[in-house]
């Protein structure tokens, strides 16, 4: 299955850099049963990381509980325009999707 | 999909060379998942799987969540340390089968900040650990949900 879009967004808060990101993904707990009565599989996102200028300031292990299509939002210290975000994520079946973008 | 012999090929080679280069490792490798904290079915027990058992009350831990949530699917839940060194914040949803519901670590460059929306079978306590200079630190906040976000 291929990954779904993703969509960023890095603006210049009062003193921080303020990252939104949107995922696209199930995010299937593993408790839900079809129409069939079959138990959906778990399918979800494990792993999120955020680099700045390519460096990673950002790790984040994430379980089954969070919502489908994730939304998160970060803060950078400080930060200027231009600055490269790039936004990636792994989920337990090996898919994987980033995107990036720079600090408006 | 229409993709011509000559880019097939280019683009195999690619993928072969970047798994020469060691920059494609299998997913086991790649993911750092904590497995036993995950897997756990209790905030005590999710706490021992993150090392973090001996955590101590504070207040400044700010948890940002609705006092009542209508959509037990949708929760959003907004957490900051105020804590001076803060490296890392867990977020865990007291009654949900698996409590842990994400980790973070922030490096230099990061605010000890994250907002995310989470599934809530039930009202539960939002419990949230900080970690800052090898301590560990707690809050917890209570979301009611009139309709869970877990079964089907």
């Amino acid at each position: 299955m291929s990954a779904g879009p993703m969509r960023m967004r890095a603006t210049l808060g009062s003193g921080f850099t303020d990252v939104r990101v949107l995922m696209s993904h199930v995010m299937e707990t593993g408790q839900r049963k079809d129409a069939s009565g079959q138990v959906i599989p778990l399918h979800f996102i494990q792993n999120v990381t955020v680099k700045l200028n390519g460096k990673t300031v950002v790790e984040g292990e994430v379980s089954q509980a969070v919502s489908r299509n994730p939304v998160f939002s970060f803060r950078l210290k400080g930060g200027q325009k231009g600055d490269k975000i790039e936004v990636s994520w792994l989920d337990n079946t090996g898919v994987t999707n980033k995107t990036e973008g720079a600090v408006a | 999909m229409q993709m011509n012999r000559r880019k097939a090929l280019a683009s195999a080679g690619a993928f072969g060379a970047l798994l020469v280069a060691g920059l494609l490792r299998p997913v086991a490798a790649l993911a750092a998942w904590n497995r036993a904290a995950f897997g756990a079915k209790s905030a005590p027990d999710v706490m021992k799987g993150l090392g973090v058992a001996n955590a101590e009350p504070s207040t400044a831990i700010v948890i940002e969540a609705p006092q009542i949530a209508e959509n037990g699917a949708v929760v959003p839940i907004e957490v900051m340390s105020n804590i001076p060194g803060t490296t890392a914040l867990a977020v865990m949803i007291e009654k949900n089968p698996f409590p842990l519901a994400s980790r973070f670590d922030f490096m230099d460059g990061a605010l000890p900040f994250v907002k995310l929306n989470v599934k809530m079978g039930e009202t539960s306590d939002v419990r949230v650990v900080a970690t800052a200079g090898g301590k560990h630190y707690v809050a917890t906040k209570e979301v009611k949900v009139t309709i869970g976000g877990c079964g089907g």
